[in-house]
């Protein structure tokens, strides 16, 4: 009850304080005596005449020009329809509206909506209201403003935004916005300004620069015309028949398209006409069964051709004599010959940075690449490398190190936690697998290298189908974490995904790892020891069982986390070790077997081969790989044992 | 088997190698059981597709045999043969595909109003054979696909050739052992890579395919075209038999055998040990062509996954499973683990029943040949093939690894070197 009347309290203090602001509406202020002036365009609503309306507000310099332009896009603007005055208003039931005064926005009170008419600009207005508005924006007090109008900009320029920018860039207080103002201007320079020096001036600003904004301003700029004449006018560039930039077909086309040579009759046409000439199973007078070859049909169609009765055939030597009648020249067409040069020069120039760029970039992505067979055959390095055991599953070690991250995503949700859970996990997890394997399989052939590589297959084939039994045939995701989303961009070009950067930096762990464990521990004394020669260090008290189950069991340990490691960048199948086991004994096998700096240099030879092969036929992933392997095939044809050699006793160990 | 090499006259081969007689005898016999009771002349007890499966079989089963020849005599574990095999089937399958094409175009076009000419015949080919890789021109390597002769040669000569020149790049920088089959694992993955693009001019990963019609052979049935390339198949088989016993007695035999054992031995003996290894690999890929070129129009499709690396990897578990260093080991191996092989994964075996989990053969066999090609390289280096020498009670000792002196710290003798 209190609460019903308290409302009904509060409704009539407003309706009181409502009455008591209105204030009667100010006819003679400039805006509406602007307003006024073109009440005629305005009312008219027509994209054709009311251009000069929105001109005369956007100069006139009043302070209420955007609020009327801003509501007018809004629809918010309405008129008298006695008076002619006009009014901002907001509905304020079905029939009655709120009206404000346009000059100053004061409330003016509610008048019956019927006497009024509301403006209803279309898209094509508004949008001419919004590029006046601009001006406006890139003046505004809010710098989020002044940036979201910038980018209106950059999205849709238009010729009058030029003028609002440059009348914006002196007041502009924000450095970062400025620099953004002036790159602006000098783009719209570019596009739309009259004088053909300025606009030089600014093409030739931009030697140089990478951005992709650039170069859509610059490009259109460059297109151009062929044409054929007897002669070459002035300012166009001549061109050669049969180059690359016109090909013979192209320039005749051309010619024919000028209607200065007739169309060539192409084998269709020349059937077509044929068939239609068909008398009684003959051509003018040859058997239709005889025309079993091309030139016997251009015999016939001659002979059509003769008695008028077709189109006649256009032989090379008419095109010949054709194309050397005419000069043939290209033409800038959409710009003054000076400034397309000078747009010419500037793309040349940052055609050269952006190869500059990409080969920085290639490197990057071939370095990154490298890391990655680096961490798929770091494992092997030590299984094949140091051990000499050739084990074939490794890959699969590597698959199920991946497996392990997906598993532990699935019982642990936070995604950093889990990948820094399923890094030792995964190892524990090889770890044990090698152990097992080495015990149960490798231990028995340490002398037949064949049989444990045949063995080792055997093991890999089951456990792919083990893999496949288990999580199915369809890709599983393992998610990075959120901080390793997205790439280092250095600019445009130039860019590496933050997986990569993370990959690189664990190849080098376990590169420093590698040469800690053995070159500064106990177990990687015994580990050289027992590779050197295994019963001296079973005299001096090694037991080369256990050293040689320890090793394998790390060698195989490691290739688990780089399974991790690949299955962020790359899809967990049961068949992704297949993937890498070829690449990875070859980074081994090319580096020098028995050294991890050969591996090193191995992996980077690999990556940047291929990357390189990729560059060269882009698109075609699969024919790099070919072309890499058989050039690895060649390579150990003249370095048979690795690009460093193990020399003397270790080579023999 | 060293007793080979120290036989005094020459007697025939058949004479000298019972087992050559009883293993034609089988397949002749075989041969005749099979025609009896397929559809094309007998009673018709055998489905024309099992008829297929066993005409398959008899081609795996030759290039088994060219494995054996590679791998259990002369010790070079290659991961390539069934490289050499998809190339054979390349070759036919090309003019297969061709000579089929151009009839179905001849005949569409003998409607048109004007004689076709070549050039329209032609575009109407690779527009057939090409659309499906976007593709409407012949690659220069279809250009001999019109003659039957020039693609039955190529069947023989680019495995041939390809051997070669791989085999001399490998041979003469003495890439043995464990690098060797790295290394033709790495050339068969090369290949495969590269057949899988679609700008290969071989169809990309479509492959080629109904290559189970013959081109004019429409009006026979199935069934007839089955039973003769079974019969094709066994007397390549028959023949490929007779000759790989060949190559395998007498001197030749015995120096391939030695560079089996002591490829340095053989060196230092004075013998060129990588001609003849050149010899053997590139004489087993034409072989693996020629078998390779009756398989596949049987089994009516090629595509690049045919000879991805793991197809020659289970070439090499067949022929341990079989027994390497006997013909018929291979032969038995091949034939039992690829006939084996289809009826697990067609779903014909029965279903084990755990209670808590069903063991479905098709989802398992694959493990269950894996862990028993494990087993059988562990515990039965001699495969299959080994229980017959139980059975003739030929067993001579095997030294390989043995220790030379009474105690376990003793030299050992050396392995097959790798």
């Amino acid at each position: 009850m209190l609460f019903v009347l308290r409302r009904l309290l509060a409704g009539v203090l407003m309706v009181a304080a409502s009455g008591l602001a209105a204030v009667a509406q100010d006819t003679d202020a400039p805006i509406q005596t602007l307003l006024q002036t073109h009440a005629e365009a305005i009312a008219k609503s027509s994209r054709k005449t009311i251009g000069p309306a929105i001109d005369a507000l956007a100069a006139s310099g009043l302070d209420d020009a955007q609020t009327v332009l801003q509501r007018w896009q809004d629809k918010e603007m309405w008129f008298d329809k006695e008076t002619g005055l006009f009014v901002f208003a907001e509905k304020a039931d079905n029939k009655t509206l709120t009206l404000f005064d346009v000059a100053g926005g004061g409330t003016i009170g509610t008048a019956p909506k019927k006497s009024y008419k509301q403006l209803k600009p279309n898209s094509g207005i508004r949008s001419m209201i919004g590029a006046a508005l601009v001006q406006f924006q890139l003046n505004s007090p809010d710098p989020l403003t002044r940036a979201t109008a910038l980018n209106a900009i950059e999205r849709e320029a238009e010729a009058s935004h030029l003028t609002a920018l440059r009348g914006a860039i002196d007041s502009e207080e924000n450095p970062f916005l400025k620099t953004r103002k002036i790159r602006l201007e000098r783009l719209l320079t570019i596009r739309f300004a009259e004088d053909d020096d300025t606009r030089i001036a600014a093409i030739k600003s931009f030697a140089g620069d990478l951005g992709v904004d650039v170069r859509a301003a610059l490009n259109p700029l460059v297109a151009t015309r062929i044409e054929a004449a007897r002669d070459v006018p002035e300012g166009a560039m001549p061109l050669k028949v049969g180059s690359d930039a016109l090909p013979r077909d192209a320039a005749y086309a051309i010619l024919v398209a000028q209607d200065d040579a007739p169309a060539r009759v192409s084998p269709g046409a020349l059937r077509d006409a044929l068939v239609a000439n068909i008398k009684d199973d003959q051509i003018a007078g040859i058997q239709v069964a005889t025309l079993v070859t091309d030139e016997a049909r251009a015999d016939v169609y001659g002979l059509l051709a003769g008695e008028g009765r077709v189109a006649p055939l256009v032989t090379e030597a008419d095109v010949t004599a054709s194309l050397e009648r005419f000069r043939f020249f290209a033409t800038y067409t959409s710009a003054p010959l000076a400034v397309a040069l000078a747009a010419q020069a500037t793309l040349d120039d940052i055609e050269a940075t952006v190869a500059l760029n990409q080969t920085a970039d290639l490197v990057l992505d071939a370095l990154s690449l490298a890391s990655i067979y680096f961490l798929a055959a770091i494992g092997l390095a030590i299984t094949f490398g140091v051990m000499g055991v050739i084990n074939m599953a490794h890959g699969e070690f590597i698959m199920m190190g991946a497996y392990t991250g997906y598993v532990v995503q699935l019982f642990v949700p936070d995604y950093t936690l889990s990948i820094l859970l399923a890094i030792p996990l995964a190892f524990a997890v090889t770890f044990a697998a090698g152990v097992a394997l080495e015990r149960l399989v490798i231990r028995w052939l340490y002398h037949r290298p064949l049989e444990t590589l045949l063995a080792t297959f055997g093991v890999s084939i089951a456990l792919q189908q083990l893999a496949k039994n288990i999580f199915g045939t369809q890709a599983r995701p393992l998610t990075a974490p959120g901080w390793l989303d997205g790439s280092w961009v250095l600019n445009d070009i130039v860019s590496i995904s933050y997986i990569r950067i993370a990959i690189f930096a664990l190849a080098l762990l376990f590169l420093a790892l590698f040469l800690f464990v053995m070159n500064r521990t106990r177990l990687g004394l015994e580990v050289r020891a027992v590779t050197q020669n295994p019963r001296m260090a079973a005299s001096m008290g090694i037991n080369p069982d256990r050293i040689n189950m320890l090793t394998f069991g790390f060698g195989s340990g490691i290739a688990g986390i780089a399974g991790v490691a690949i299955g962020l960048y790359a899809k967990v199948t049961s068949e992704m070790g297949t993937d890498y086991i070829v690449q990875s004994f070859m980074t081994v096998v090319v580096g020098g077997v028995g050294n991890i700096w050969g591996t090193l240099l191995g992996a980077t030879m690999v990556g940047s081969l291929q990357k390189g092969i990729e560059w060269l036929n882009p698109s075609n992933t699969l024919a790099a790989q070919t072309y890499m392997i058989l050039f690895i095939i060649l390579f150990i044809q003249f370095r048979p044992r690795g690009i460093i050699a193990l020399k003397g006793r270790a080579a023999e160990a | 088997m060293a007793y080979l090499a120290l036989t005094p006259r020459r007697r025939p081969l058949v004479a000298r190698y019972p087992s050559i007689a009883i293993f034609l005898g089988i397949l002749a016999l075989f041969t005749v059981g099979v025609t009896v009771l397929a559809e094309g002349f007998g009673i018709g007890l055998i489905s024309t597709s099992f008829v297929k499966t066993l005409g398959k079989t008899l081609c795996l089963c030759l290039v088994a045999l060219a494995m054996d020849l590679v791998w259990g005599y002369c010790g070079i574990l290659s991961l390539g043969h069934m490289a050499f095999f998809g190339i054979g089937g390349y070759a036919i399958g090309m003019w297969l595909m061709y000579a089929r094409t151009e009839l179905i175009v001849i005949e569409s076009l003998a409607a048109a109003p004007l004689p076709p000419t070549p050039q329209e015949i032609s575009d109407g080919i690779a527009t057939q054979i090409f659309g499906v890789v976007g593709a409407s021109e012949f690659p220069p390597i279809w250009s001999v696909a019109h003659s039957l002769p020039l693609q039955l040669a190529a069947v023989v000569l680019v495995p041939g050739v390809l051997a070669l020149v791989f085999g001399w790049l490998a041979f003469r920088s003495r890439v043995t052992g464990v690098y060797l089959s790295i290394l033709t694992q790495a050339m068969t993955l090369a290949l495969s890579l590269y057949l899988f693009q679609n700008d290969s001019g071989l169809r990309g990963n479509n492959g080629l395919s109904g290559l189970q019609n013959l081109p004019g052979l429409d009006a026979i049935p199935q069934s007839t075209i089955s039973i003769v390339f079974f019969w094709a198949s066994a007397f390549a088989l028959g023949l490929g038999y007779l000759v790989c016993a060949w190559v395998v007695s007498g001197k030749f035999g015995s120096v391939i055998r030695a560079i089996r054992d002591d490829e340095a031995r053989a060196r230092f003996l004075g013998y060129s040990v990588e001609a003849y290894k050149l010899f053997i690999f590139t004489f087993t890929a034409v072989i693996a062509g020629i078998a390779g070129a009756l398989y596949y129009p049987q089994a009516g499709i090629i595509n690049p996954a045919e000879i991805a690396p793991i197809a020659s990897i289970y070439l090499a578990v067949w022929v341990a499973i079989g027994g390497r260093g006997k013909l018929y080991g291979a032969v038995i191996g091949a034939a039992f683990v690829s006939l084996l092989s289809s009826w697990f994964t067609g779903g014909q075996a029965p279903d084990i029943n755990l209670g808590v989990y069903t063991i479905q053969w098709v989802d398992w066999w694959t493990i269950l040949l894996g862990l028993s090609f494990v087993a059988v390289t562990l515990f039965a280096p001699r495969g299959i093939g080994g229980l017959f020498d139980l059975i003739a009670e030929r067993r001579s000792p095997d030294r390989h690894g043995a220790a030379l002196g009474p105690d376990a710290g003793a030299l050992r003798e050396k392995e097959a070197d790798a």
